[in-house]
């Protein structure tokens, strides 16, 4: 079924992006993550501007991480004094990533910069995931203890002032380290079209110290608001949100994530980092890949309005 | 002042034209129609194909053209400015390193005539009056000039390219018909990428390798019903866009989470 949509300019088969929906969805229920930095390279290979992909995406992740933090709030693993703080450095971050969008839009360096983000942290990342993966394998196979540093060890990070009490995570921290990992998520996000919890919530883990029982629906709490507001932002700065595509996506997406759930159950934790680790791994060096051999096409043409 | 010096020689070839047209009434009239002058993107919209047909009326002092007609037919989309840009390797990536601005150039460019261009007019008449896509005028900022260059630019011919394959420029030496000696037809290929707007149908017919007439039409194609709602809201009104796609985002999520509740 062909279906015209109204801002990319382009018909597109509603069952292929429902499919992709529900496929990238189903990866995110598995590993709780948003899937953006999977979503939107897909979108950008079938056509779609990437200006119009990374807008529509950021729309689709809020609408995925709403159901799943509605589940977490329930459980009441949403710690909101550590969410507030992230957040108020994520939304400086988004706008700026925002305005910086769109400057590198008008010099035609978003795709470069799009491009070598996506190498750097996801090769960074997945190769930190993949090693630490398998080496929690090893250590299960060996049937030893898994020697995981203990959550209350303090680092330089826990040294620094302005501290104060979150009390869901059972921790006392200084609030600038939790602004400014707030800022980085944000600003990636609107840049890249992610939603950043594949980095915060490691971040959060390893560096910060934070129980676990509280990061992910912390980070989906995150996630949620930052998305709407790059959407927003988007909007209004680039008027590339395609709200017919985003609401596919959504549709394909928060169905996929509930079988994503189920099957994330049935496979081993270090497994499953592993898993994930392997995934992020492979989509950065597919972005690096192809940054280093010649292109088929070494042209490209953009419509930059002016006298219609 | 080269540009005066063209405009000076295209009002000059028009009085001749006049002039000769008021002494005898020898040049064909041409009349034509479209199937459609309102093509209408909707929601299941796929590219559509419009056909033009017409007729050449002759009288009796019109002289005898004993090789036959000839026709081309070239449509031109809205236009705008375009920038083309060329990837090389920096630092062992391939970023995109030198560019031109291609200026008021159209999105869509359609050439039809009833056989190859190179044989209905010499090189000077079809340069003359831009037949074919290689004469057609595409204005490029280079530096602080303004040109048209060769039709060998590997810039213009980059550009033509990506937009051949993308059906929005197109050139057919078999898109004109003559069904009788003076009745023709024409087919109007629209992709499913046209941009909106209106498009310049620009008809001329030549007989002997001189032009004996032309005459212009017109179509639209506009967005209707949905997609324009959205486009529009989209432009014209971000922030309250921005607001409802990202409440459209809260309540899909909302129910989400209602349907698929297990505990």
């Amino acid at each position: 079924m062909q279906l015209y949509l109204p801002i990319a300019d382009i018909p597109i088969n509603v069952f292929l992006i429902l499919a992709m929906g529900a496929a990238v969805g189903f990866v995110s229920g598995m590993f709780g993550i948003g899937g953006g930095f999977l979503l939107t390279p897909l979108l950008i290979f079938i056509g779609i501007a990437p200006a119009v992909a990374v807008a529509s995406v950021s729309t689709h992740i809020a609408a995925s991480s709403l159901s799943g933090a509605m589940s977490y709030w329930r459980k009441r693993s949403i710690d909101p004094m550590l969410a507030l703080v992230l957040l108020s450095g994520s939304i400086v971050g988004t706008f700026l990533g925002v305005w910086l969008f769109t400057l590198l839009r008008s010099h035609g360096q978003l795709d470069l910069v799009i491009a070598l983000s996506y190498v750097v942290l996801l090769t960074g990342v997945g190769g930190a995931m993949c090693y630490e993966g398998l080496r929690a394998i090893r250590r299960a196979r060996r049937g030893g203890n898994p020697t995981l540093r203990r959550p209350g060890a303090h680092t330089w990070v826990h040294g620094l002032p302005l501290k104060m009490r979150f009390k869901r995570s059972k921790i006392y921290l200084s609030v600038i380290p939790v602004n400014i990992i707030g800022f980085m998520i944000g600003f990636l996000g609107a840049v890249m079209g992610i939603g950043g919890s594949f980095i915060l919530i490691p971040v959060l883990i390893y560096v910060l110290r934070i129980p676990t029982s509280t990061v992910i629906g912390t980070s989906m709490a995150l996630t949620l608001v930052s998305m709407m507001f790059a959407t927003i932002l988007h909007a209004v700065t680039n008027h590339q949100v395609d709200a017919v595509l985003a609401l596919i996506l959504m549709i394909g997406g928060v169905t996929g994530a509930q079988f994503g759930v189920q099957a994330g159950h049935r496979i081993r934790s270090e497994h499953l980092r592993l898993l994930l680790g392997l995934l992020i791994l492979a989509v950065g060096v597919r972005f690096a890949v192809e940054l280093g051999i010649k292109p088929d096409e070494i042209y490209t043409i953009r419509a930059t309005g002016g006298s219609a | 002042m080269s540009c005066l010096r063209r405009i000076g020689a295209t009002l000059l070839a028009l009085v001749a034209c006049a002039a000769v047209g008021v002494i005898s009434a020898r040049a064909e009239k041409l009349i034509v129609s479209i199937s459609n002058h309102r093509v209408t993107v909707t929601s299941s919209y796929s590219g559509e194909e419009l056909v033009l047909f017409g007729s050449v009326e002759r009288d009796a002092a019109t002289p005898a053209r004993h090789g036959g007609y000839d026709m081309v037919v070239t449509v031109t989309g809205p236009r705008g400015d375009m920038v083309t840009r060329r990837k090389d390797r920096r630092f062992g990536i391939w970023v995109n390193a030198d560019s031109r601005q291609f200026l008021n150039v159209p999105a869509y460019l359609a050439v039809s005539s009833n056989r190859p261009i190179d044989t209905i007019a010499p090189a000077d008449v079809r340069r003359r009056q831009q037949l074919g896509i290689d004469n057609v005028l595409l204005t490029q900022r280079v530096g602080i000039d303004y040109a048209d260059v060769v039709a060998t630019d590997p810039f213009r011919r980059a550009f033509v390219r990506l937009r051949s394959e993308h059906g929005l420029y197109r050139e057919s030496a078999s898109g004109v018909t003559f069904l009788t000696p003076t009745l023709f037809r024409a087919g109007i290929a629209l992709p499913a990428e046209v941009p909106t707007g209106t498009y310049d149908v620009n008809i001329k017919l030549f007989a002997d390798g001189a032009m004996v007439g032309d005459t212009q039409t017109a179509f639209e194609i506009v967005k209707v019903g949905f997609e324009q709602f959205i486009a529009t809201a989209a432009n014209q009104h971000g922030l309250v866009y921005g607001l409802a796609t990202a409440l459209m985002a809260l309540i899909t999520g909302w129910m989400a989470s209602i349907v698929f509740r297990r505990d």
